[in-house]
């Protein structure tokens, strides 16, 4: 039997998930770990093609070949107490994971929800599924549900359809299905990337205050570092598949210890930080270059070709080094920085 | 004014909305029409419709011959209602076969990769090959009946209708909200019925009316080279055929029964496009 500290949901383990293209293998996640503990929220950021998508997924199992998972272990610790490993988990299991234990919402809640029947429907579908729950049993909750995540008139919006809804009443709704039935785990990959800032505000507050109520955990995945203020307790950021820097939310934001992660706080505008001495407007500092492909990866330091602080040690591969209390970073320079 | 009544997702408010389409009714009373002349026949025709008159042939509609008579001097008019029973059953017979069979090999080829490959294939191999000399063949190979008829004809436009399934079915796998129910725990079968073939019943409607239309004429096809049903048996498809060679004197011969064609495939599509408009909420006009 497989041990996991009793505060701990999720134990991701030297992860490694790898799509093999004929001869050439990309390695989208190499090696990543972390912990997330039971009522609070991790948040994995990184920009696009930096694999957090493509680890959110091996945890749901849901890759699509050639993806597949070559390494490491996800441990999942379920409402009734049993750890099991969802890398090795048959799929015939995993369905009974998905969705009961761990559910997982997506970016685009335009198109997240089937456009051909009411939202109603979907969410009894949903609690049916899991739940033997006679017909107006499952649509009182389904009620209860729209109501948890404040959605007015809940019992008229239940018989309206996606296309009726503006784009945050959908991520609402996706939200209401994914927790309806009690998931332990929420994973949210860019749940807020698609809407303006004042809703994105608001289902974050919303997914907060969820997780107080409900006391589950949630994985953020996001490229914005602003979200990732507001919600995270931890924050992994990822560069090529693999963790460039850990660390508490607090710590994190008070001084990065790897350049990729201050380079993406540069990248923020800020109206009024960025002034130079007489008020006149400053030019956003973005990261030089692109992520190169996780095909051709540089030797070394993968983050080395992009870097302001690159030295000649750069050219070896740094591994993950304590820079703090429960900080982690991937740079021979952390201390320097 | 009457209470508006809140709005229900029931059947009944289904019925009632499809009450109030034009289109949909004037379809569906064409079609019941058409229906009820060719169950009916025995009780509506004038004369039997094998009864030769060597006097009358070839004779233009009149008072007594409605549709005129053809080239036996036989009552055209009977013979067309009478003919309806077989063509429209022909036409329902391979439309349900190739949806059956279409459908589901459409559907595991478009959702299980593995699979893909060879029912493509297949559906490949059965599209290169002349659609009637594949009836030819299975008819030849089966000997001649109304059964062999709407198997071999259903053989034949069932990969028209999987291509068209497994096509969707690649494009609407891949949709975000297909991903979002898996991670959601929805099973496979579930998937499958509830999110991927619900949307697929547009195309489904359109080529399903296109195929009624086809096996009529392709069942022509076969009872004029003599491996349909026999000869004495009238189909929409056999007048036709048999009145080509009198187009010049007697138009009335090939005239009716191809009306008859025409108002069944089109009171079928008109009733398809409603209950395709009516099944798609986005469609909808009173929402």
């Amino acid at each position: 039997m497989t041990e996991l500290p009793d505060h701990i949901v999720l134990k991701v383990s030297d992860l490694r998930t790898h799509f093999e293209l004929g001869s050439r293998v990309a390695k989208s996640v190499d090696g990543v770990s972390f912990d997330v503990r039971r009522g609070e929220t991790v948040a994995v950021v990184g920009e696009s093609g930096s694999g957090k998508s493509v680890a959110s997924l091996s945890i749901m199992r849901l890759l699509s070949s050639p993806g597949r998972i070559v390494g490491g272990s996800i441990l999942y610790r379920t409402s009734q107490g049993q750890v099991i490993d969802i890398a090795t988990l048959p799929e015939r299991k995993m369905r009974a994971i998905r969705g009961r234990e761990i559910a997982m919402i997506f970016q685009e809640p335009m198109t997240s929800l089937n456009p051909l029947y009411t939202v109603g429907d979907q969410i009894v579908e949903m609690i049916r599924l899991h739940e033997p729950l006679s017909m107006a049993e499952a649509r009182q909750r389904a009620m209860k549900m729209l109501e948890l995540v404040e959605i007015p008139a809940a019992d008229r919006r239940l018989d309206e359809y996606p296309h009726q809804m503006s784009g945050g009443m959908r991520q609402r709704v996706m939200i209401a299905l994914a927790l309806s039935c009690n998931p332990n785990l929420l994973i949210a990959d860019e749940p807020t990337t698609a809407l303006d800032v004042t809703i994105q505000a608001q289902i974050l507050d919303l997914l907060r205050r969820l997780q107080r109520e409900i006391g589950m955990s949630i994985l953020f995945i996001t490229h914005n570092l602003g979200v990732v203020a507001e919600i995270a307790h931890d924050v992994v950021v990822m560069y090529t598949g693999r963790v460039v820097e850990k660390s508490p939310v607090a710590s994190l934001f008070e001084h990065q210890k790897h350049p990729y992660t201050r380079g993406l706080l540069a990248c923020i505008p800020n109206a009024l930080r960025d002034r130079d001495e007489t008020g006149g407007r400053l030019r956003l500092n973005p990261i030089p270059g692109n992520v190169p492909p996780v095909t051709a990866l540089p030797p070394g330091c993968s983050f080395a070709p992009r870097c302001s602080y690159r030295i000649p040690l750069c050219d070896e591969a740094p591994p993950l080094m304590t820079a703090g209390p429960s900080h982690l970073s991937r740079c021979w320079r952390h201390e320097a920085l | 004014m009457a209470a508006v009544s809140a709005p229900t997702v029931s059947e009944a408010s289904f019925v009632s909305r499809l009450v109030t389409r034009k289109t949909v009714m004037v379809g569906l009373l064409i079609l019941v029409v058409v229906a009820a002349l060719a169950i009916l026949a025995p009780l509506i025709a004038p004369y039997s419709p094998s009864r030769l008159s060597v006097v009358n042939r070839l004779k233009p509609p009149s008072g007594s011959y409605w549709f005129g008579t053809d080239e036996f001097g036989r009552d055209v008019f009977s013979r067309t209602i009478y003919a309806g029973r077989l063509s429209l059953l022909v036409g329902a017979s391979v439309v349900a076969f190739a949806a059956i069979f279409g459908v589901t090999l459409g559907l595991v080829a478009g959702f299980f990769r593995r699979l893909d490959t060879p029912i493509a294939r297949i559906i490949d191999a059965m599209m290169a090959f002349p659609d009637i000399l594949l009836a030819i063949a299975l008819v030849a190979a089966l000997g001649p009946s109304l059964v062999t008829v709407i198997v071999a004809l259903g053989i034949i436009y069932t990969p028209r209708l999987a291509r068209i399934v497994r096509a969707s079915t690649l494009v609407i796998r891949e949709l975000p909200y297909v991903e979002a129910a898996r991670a959601l725990g929805v099973p496979t079968w579930r998937i499958m019925s509830r999110h991927v073939l619900r949307n697929l019943v547009s195309p489904i409607l359109v080529q399903g009316t296109f195929i009624f239309a086809y096996a009529m004429l392709a069942e022509a096809g076969l009872s004029f080279l003599g491996l349909g049903v026999s000869p004495e048996v009238p189909t929409w498809g056999t007048m036709i055929a048999a009145g080509r060679q009198y187009i010049g004197q007697a138009d009335w011969m090939t005239l009716f029964p191809g009306i008859a064609i025409i108002l069944s495939v089109l009171s079928l599509q008109m009733v398809g496009d409603g209950f395709r408009d009516l099944l798609d909420p986005r469609l909808r006009k009173d929402l």
